[in-house]
């Protein structure tokens, strides 16, 4: 049989070691809401193979903009402005175009605009917390934000989660779906950080950690991190429409 | 010494969505009103789609039992003939996607969309009519996917089901119909009945 003519190809099977682990003590929610039992490995399906496209209709001039979009251009949030900027690639190194990247975080004092976040730190009037974008044609994105603060969290008596900012990417796969977080170069609590730790190897722990980019910022208005994403690749090959023993 | 792999690069880790989730994904559940016009997937299946309007409710239940009341998922299916939204002959009016969230007080979710069709695998094998489930909370490292099966269509053939080694823990994946158009489904994270996850 042929694939349908928009059969981008089997996904690369994740490695889960290189993912962190389900289980982790230190990070005591996990302990109760990770799964006891091995994940049924398969090859993945049209229903992992494809996944929803988004339009650029969706997209408002102000999404990729925290520092503005809660106020639709009214006021700015207070805080450091950054630029937070990179590229969402597939294993193979190719650029990801028009895909859905969505981001939260906290305010610059580490509070998230959330009805369950009862941190005292106070809200900003003006900040909200949310942005959205898609990549263009080579898998390129940027948003415009205020550094989030640290805030502390209630798991062992003294945790604080490092400056850090929320991710979500879709790619064009349901089974490339991928949630992550960004944190800062340079942050000395990333290294304290049980969620983080999660993550058991320390190299792709480094690749959460998004460098300053002074290149890319602009003087007198904004600093820049850099911070590329890789999703889950696909297998290619002309032998792939064959049927089974050929 | 070898030639270097053209594959070069390794997948970004996962980390938890953390228990506000929904300010990015469904910012209106979180109370962030007035950035976008309205959340996203509000409507795998518009009004007049084609096949059977169902209903799907549900808790994510931890290893104690107790309902998950910030976890948020996603849901991704075929139309009713089995046909992808984005792939020739696609019903328009079925966007495929869903992002809903367990209620904050009693934990349920609700999912109304229409039963999809039967799908085909690239090799030819007939996959029971069935939706993709993806969980994410505080305290889910990497998100969770699982299927919703029905218990009112055949699954005998379906390769996915026909997998699972411990015939009993099939059960996990296929909701039970309470009604008409309306099913159950709870997904176990962790436990007796521990849902099958799968990495896929
Ligand atoms: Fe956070």
């Amino acid at each position: 049989m042929r694939n349908a003519p928009n059969d981008q190809g089997p996904l690369v099977p994740r490695n889960r070691e290189k993912h962190p682990v389900p289980y982790w003590p230190d990070y005591k929610t996990s302990v109760a809401r990770s799964p006891r039992w091995p994940l049924l490995s398969l090859e993945s399906t049209p229903t992992e193979e494809t996944g929803p496209v988004f339009g650029h209709n969706l997209i408002g001039p102000l999404d990729n903009n925290l520092i503005v979009n809660y106020t639709q251009g009214a006021a700015p949030a207070v805080g450091e402005r950054i630029r937070v900027h990179g590229r969402v690639m597939d294993e193979m190194g190719r650029g990801v175009p028009n895909t859905l990247v969505e981001v939260w975080q906290a305010n610059a004092g580490g509070r998230y605009r959330h009805v369950k976040d009862t941190y005292f730190a106070p809200l900003d009037p003006n900040f909200g917390g949310c942005g959205r974008t898609l990549t263009d044609a080579d898998g390129f994105y940027e948003f415009m934000t205020i550094k989030p603060g640290a805030y502390p969290w209630p798991n062992r008596t003294n945790d604080w989660r490092p400056a850090h900012i929320h991710y979500s990417i879709h790619g064009s796969g349901f089974g490339q779906r991928l949630i992550s977080q960004m944190y800062f170069e340079g942050d000395p609590l990333i290294a304290r950080c049980p969620i983080a730790a999660t993550i058991r190897d320390r190299g792709q722990l480094d690749r959460l950690v998004a460098p300053l980019d002074m290149a890319s910022s602009r003087p007198l208005d904004y600093l820049a991190y850099k911070f590329d994403i890789v999703l889950r690749g696909r297998r290619q090959t002309m032998f792939e429409n064959r049927p089974e023993g050929m | 010494m070898v030639q270097p792999l053209d594959r070069i690069l390794t997948e970004t880790p996962s980390q938890t969505a953390g228990p506000y989730v929904h300010i990015g994904c469904i910012p209106s559940f979180a109370g962030v009103a007035g950035v976008y016009p309205e959340d996203l997937g509000l409507r795998p299946a518009e009004d007049g789609a084609r096949g059977e309007a169902i209903t799907i409710t549900g808790q994510v239940l931890d290893g104690t039992g107790w309902a998950l009341r910030d976890a948020m998922m996603e849901s991704w299916q075929a139309d009713a003939a089995g046909i992808y939204p984005g792939q020739p002959g696609a019903d328009p009016k079925v966007s495929g996607f869903a992002r809903f969230a367990a209620d904050k007080d009693s934990g349920l979710w609700t999912l109304r969309t229409i039963k999809p069709g039967r799908t085909q695998t690239r090799d030819g094998a007939v996959q029971a009519p069935h939706i993709a489930v993806w969980t994410v909370a505080r305290g889910i490292n990497i998100g969770l996917l699982t299927r919703i099966y029905f218990e009112d269509e055949d699954n005998a053939d379906d390769p996915l089901l026909s997998r699972i080694e411990q015939r009993p823990r099939a059960e996990t994946l296929i909701a039970k119909k309470t009604g008409d158009g309306q099913y159950r489904f709870d997904i176990v994270l962790q436990g007796e009945n521990e849902t099958v996850f799968l990495d896929i």
